[in-house]
C-alpha cells in the first residue's frame, strides 16, 4: 500500500507541476488584461491567458478525481488552486517572476513587455515539444490533454516567437531591452532539464515524459529563433531553480496572495 | 544595413501603424464579411490580431485582411447621381413574375 501510495503522490504531483505551470503563467500574464501595449495585444495575452486557465482546470480536475478516489473527503479542482501554499506550487520558478527584471530590495518597475514575451517564447517553446510528446501518455485523461493543449500552444508559440523577432530585429530600444529579458530569464531554463523525482517517476511509468530528452529540439527552435531576432544567448550556467520541487522565489506568494485572497475571504462563496 | 543610394530622400517612421480592414468567413461556403479593422505593422501581424481580436468567439473559418488604403471607396457627395437613378426603376427587381408553388423557396 505504501507503494501505491508513493507512485500516486509521483503521478498527481507530476500532474500538478503541469496544471501549477499553466495557472501561475496564466495568472501571471492576466495583469496586462486592460494594461496591455495596444488593445490587439491586451486582448491576445488574455486569449492565451484563458487558454493557460483551462488547461490547468483540466488537470486540476484529473487530480481531484484521482486524490478523491478512496479518500475520505473529496477533493475539488477549487482547492488545489485555491487552498494550497506556495510552498505546494510545483511550477517552474520562471513562469512567477514579475513582467520586469531583477531589482534592488524595494525599488519598483513598470511592466516590461519584453519579459512577457520572452518568458512566453521560452515556456511555449518547451511546452509545444512537451505536449506533443505527452500525447503517448500511458494516463490516457493525461495524453487527451496533452492533445487539446497542443493546438492552443502552437498559437502561444507563433505569437511570442513573432513578437520576439519583432522586437529583437526592430530599434535599438526594442533589441536592448529584449536582450535584457533574454539574460535575465534565460538562466531560469536550467531548471526545465535537471529531473526531479516526481518526473523520474512518471517517466518510469510511461505516463509522463523526461524534459531532459527534449532539450536538443528544443535549443534549436530558440536558437533559430534567437538567430532571426538578432539577439546573442547568454553564457549557460549559474543557479538552477527548484520551483517545481516547492522552493520558490518570493514573487509566488504575492501572485497567490491575489489569486487566492477572495477565494479564502468567502470559502466556497457561489456566483 | 540599407543599401539606398545616397541621393534618395529617406523615407520618415510612420507614426502610427497603418490600418486594415479585417474580413471573416464564418463556415465553409459562406463568403468573407467585412468585420471591422485594426492598426498591425504588416499584413502578417494584421491577420494575428484579426484571429485574436475578430475570431475568439468562434466566429471564424478564415480571415483575409486589406490594406485600408488599397480600397478606393465611393464618395459620399457622389451619392445623388450614384443611387438616386435606380430608386424609381423598381422592374429592375424581378418581383413581377409569378412563381409556381412547385418552385418552391427561391
Amino acid at each position: 500500500m505504501a507503494a501505491t501510495g508513493q507512485a500516486m503522490n509521483a503521478h498527481t504531483d507530476y500532474l500538478l507541476h503541469l496544471a501549477d505551470n499553466a495557472l501561475v503563467l496564466g495568472q501571471r500574464n492576466a495583469e496586462w488584461c486592460g494594461h496591455g501595449p495596444i488593445l490587439e495585444e491586451d486582448i491576445a495575452l488574455a486569449n492565451m491567458s484563458l487558454d493557460l486557465i483551462g488547461q490547468a482546470r483540466l488537470l486540476y480536475q484529473h487530480v481531484a478525481t484521482l486524490m478523491s478516489d478512496g479518500a475520505t473527503e473529496a477533493v475539488t479542482e477549487d482547492a488545489l488552486a485555491y487552498f494550497r501554499d506556495a510552498a505546494e506550487f510545483r511550477n517552474y520558478t520562471l513562469l512567477e517572476l514579475p513582467h520586469h527584471g531583477a531589482l534592488a530590495p524595494g525599488a519598483a518597475a513598470e511592466r516590461d513587455y519584453a519579459t512577457t514575451i520572452v518568458r512566453n517564447f521560452l515556456y511555449s517553446a518547451l511546452m509545444v515539444l512537451l505536449w506533443e510528446a505527452l500525447q503517448g501518455s500511458k494516463d490516457t485523461q493525461l495524453a487527451a490533454i496533452a492533445a487539446k493543449s497542443l493546438k492552443e500552444v502552437h498559437y502561444h508559440l507563433r505569437h511570442s516567437r513573432d513578437w520576439l523577432v519583432r522586437l529583437g530585429d526592430g530599434t535599438a530600444e526594442s533589441h536592448t531591452k529584449a536582450q535584457a529579458a533574454l539574460n535575465h530569464l534565460m538562466p531560469y531554463t536550467q531548471e526545465f532539464w535537471t529531473p526531479s523525482a516526481m518526473e523520474t517517476a512518471a517517466t518510469q511509468n510511461a505516463t509522463g515524459v523526461a524534459a531532459a530528452t527534449l532539450q536538443d529540439a528544443w535549443n534549436s527552435l530558440v536558437d533559430d529563433a534567437l538567430l532571426e531576432a538578432t539577439l546573442a544567448r547568454p553564457p549557460a550556467g549559474g543557479y538552477i531553480p527548484q520551483g517545481k520541487n516547492g522552493l520558490h522565489s518570493e514573487h509566488l506568494s504575492y501572485l497567490l496572495g491575489e489569486m487566492q485572497g477572495l477565494a479564502r475571504q468567502h470559502p466556497e462563496a457561489t456566483w | 544595413m540599407s543599401t539606398s543610394t545616397p541621393s534618395s530622400a529617406p523615407v520618415p517612421a510612420l507614426k502610427e501603424w497603418p490600418l486594415w480592414e479585417v474580413f471573416v468567413r464564418s463556415k465553409q461556403g459562406l463568403e468573407h464579411k467585412h468585420c471591422g479593422s485594426l492598426h498591425a505593422a504588416d499584413a502578417a501581424q494584421a491577420l494575428q490580431m484579426a484571429r485574436d481580436v475578430y475570431t475568439r468567439r468562434q466566429e471564424g473559418v478564415s480571415i483575409w485582411v486589406v490594406p485600408s488604403a488599397t480600397i478606393t471607396a465611393s464618395a459620399p457627395q457622389d451619392k445623388a447621381e450614384f443611387f438616386d437613378p435606380s430608386a424609381d426603376k423598381i422592374y429592375r427587381h424581378p418581383t413581377f413574375y409569378e412563381i409556381p408553388d412547385e418552385v418552391g423557396h427561391m
